[in-house]
């Protein structure tokens, strides 16, 4: 027998794997069985309602999907009403994740859902901070860790604090998050991109710019994760382009404790649990009784190469 | 089915983390079989799929993501939406109609008979039919067509009868004439090629098909010209209007929110997923195709 469980920011997930905000939602439970999932994370909301982007909302690109779907967004009530009361019925804890346009409606909407149900709050951090000329909370260390402080200020719930692989050196957004009170860094959300359909020579999404996710982000992210691990003394969740259980195995090695599943949930919309149930053999294979001992397990990052080391 | 989880716990103990019974999953990824992938015409081809008695269960208007071949090479990761053109469950069939023109339908025009397709569905809504509607008219311009065919099936198979309108640049591009006509549907054909497509003619015709026929329903998919004509006479006869939307789609199940579009809820602008609300509408709620 292996354990899967993993503690991550206050919480103690029966497994690993969750699926990553956005790329989820109550339909998926005509397809799988939620109670599976290590956690359960919503789409973010944001206090206001929001219709979200124009179309073209999405396109592909080589190992890739680009996306600008702009956060649409019923609001809490409808989050209060609806969605919490629809995942009690299952085991996992929930994770809302939130947005706000200032670091003051982050922490009033972090107590208008800190309610039972809800077991954490992811703080989607990525978006423009309206206080700040538009600027990413994430992209900015004092912005970082001042929204983050006002969001523990307002809840008793972990703060999960995602963060935006739009920086020069992600490892200080991380620091910042840890100053601020985060129980836990989700790294990443979607890499800014763009594309421009040669024919019509106009953009290809209706919002210009958009988010790149899926295979093709693995490498960029998982460096992040790397370097975010060796930053902070934080749990870190790695999240960016897993579509199998050796994706989630390289983001545990790397010093991820936990993996968000996004794109390919769009496509095999099976395959959380298809990586659910690869965990154990892998783990078996490796002589490793536990799925924690994969977190940070990558071997021979300080060594050089003899050879190397003498050329110089 | 009966799942056990074990897992062991801080002091080394195994112990039983939950035990339950699986709850009944009403939708999967289904590989088919292909029984025939071939060209209808210069533009269409028709693909015949032995599938699995899940995917059987699509209705009219309905559509499944398709893992076509090619995908995970190159720019294409997605899988691609498709209306259902036919099923025939005395086959253990499922049809679809559809035109080449990117990296997803390049690949479905690769398959060979007994290859495979991997397919997800049925999703969406498709359309309403009420059992007393004794007339209804489809207008389908296009591959628009692949859409409307199952609903005249299904509408003459419960005592309906159907008027289909088929419009196309040319004859030679009107397809399932003989299908529609076969299944008992009264057939027009208009063509851009003598002029019969124009809009104030397909409307008289539109007009001659409603009178006194007891005409309860109007559907269309493929064209703004045509769901325009379709909610005013929707309107002007009061009876119901239908249409079948398409959007670029990533998820199928209403969870992406990349195939959203605003419609008219009264007085108020609503943003629905053409996926999960859709992809047949209240032609009344539409804003345009």
């Amino acid at each position: 027998m292996v354990d899967l469980s993993v503690r991550v920011g206050g919480l103690t997930l029966a497994n690993p794997i969750m699926p990553g905000s956005g790329t989820f939602a109550d339909t998926m439970a005509q397809v799988i069985d939620f109670n599976r999932l290590g956690a359960l994370v919503t789409k973010t909301i944001t206090p206001d309602v929001r219709h979200g982007n124009p179309q073209p909302r999405v396109t592909e690109v080589a190992g890739a999907m680009l996306s600008s779907i702009g956060i649409p967004s019923k609001g809490p009530e409808y989050y209060l009403e609806e969605v919490v009361p629809f995942y009690a019925s299952y085991r996992p804890p929930l994770v809302a994740s939130i947005s706000a346009g200032t670091a003051d409606a982050f922490g009033v909407l972090a107590a208008r859902i800190s309610v039972p149900g809800i077991a954490a709050i992811e703080a989607n951090i990525s978006c423009p901070n309206l206080e700040e000329n538009g600027r990413a909370f994430a992209m900015f260390p004092e912005d970082t860790e001042a929204v983050i402080r006002r969001i523990k200020a307002a809840t008793h719930l972990p703060v999960w604090a995602k963060l935006t692989p739009n920086v020069g050196d992600i490892s200080v957004i991380a620091r910042a998050a840890e100053a601020g009170g985060a129980d836990a860094l989700v790294v990443a959300n979607a890499l800014l991109g763009m594309a421009i359909d040669v024919e019509s020579f106009r953009p290809r999404l209706g919002n210009l710019m958009g988010g790149l996710t899926g295979p093709a982000v693995k490498p960029v992210i998982l460096r992040m994760v790397y370097q975010c691990a060796r930053a902070v003394g934080l749990p870190v969740i790695g999240c960016g382009g897993v579509s199998d259980v050796n994706d989630a195995v390289e983001y545990m090695l790397a010093g991820a404790t936990a993996v968000q599943v996004g794109t390919v949930n769009f496509i095999h919309p099976a395959r959380m649990i298809e990586i659910i149930e690869a965990l154990p053999g892998f783990l078996r294979r490796h002589g490793l009784a536990r799925a924690a001992d994969l977190t940070g397990a990558v071997r021979g990052t300080e060594a050089s190469d003899p050879l190397w080391a003498a050329v110089g | 089915m009966k799942m056990v989880d074990h897992l062991v716990d801080d002091k080394g103990e195994t112990r039983m983390l939950r035990e339950l019974a699986a709850p009944a999953l009403p939708l999967q990824a289904a590989t088919g079989e292909v029984v025939f992938n071939r060209p209808v015409n210069d533009r269409y081809r028709h693909l015949a799929l032995a599938a699995a008695p899940s995917a059987l269960a699509a209705l009219p208007g309905q559509f499944f993501q398709l893992l076509c071949p090619g995908q995970g090479e190159g720019s294409h990761i997605l899988r691609r939406p498709m209306s259902v053109y036919r099923v025939s469950r005395a086959d253990a069939r499922v049809e679809f109609l559809y035109k080449v023109r990117g990296a997803g339908t390049v690949g479905l025009a690769s398959l060979e008979p007994g290859g495979r397709l991997d397919i997800f569905g049925p999703l969406g809504r498709g359309f309403r039919l009420e059992r007393e509607w004794p007339h209804i008219v489809l207008l389908a311009r296009g591959v628009g067509l692949a859409t409307l065919a199952p609903l005249a099936e299904a509408a003459v198979a419960q005592g309906t009868s159907v008027s289909a309108i088929l419009s196309a640049e040319r004859p030679e591009l009107i397809m399932s004439a003989d299908y529609l006509r076969e299944v008992g549907a009264e057939v027009t054909i208009v063509t851009d090629s003598d002029g019969s497509s124009a809009p104030e003619r397909v409307e008289e015709l539109m007009r001659g098909l409603v009178l006194g026929r007891g005409t309860a329903m109007l559907a269309t998919c493929g064209s703004n010209r045509l769901l325009a004509l379709v909610q005013r006479l929707g309107r002007e006869f009061g009876i119901v209007a239908q249409v079948a939307l398409e959007e670029h789609m990533a998820c199928g199940i209403g969870m992406c929110y990349c195939c959203v579009r605003p419609f008219k809820a009264g007085d108020l602008v609503e943003i629905r997923r053409v996926c999960h609300d859709g992809p047949v509408f209240d032609a009344q709620e539409v804003m345009s195709w």
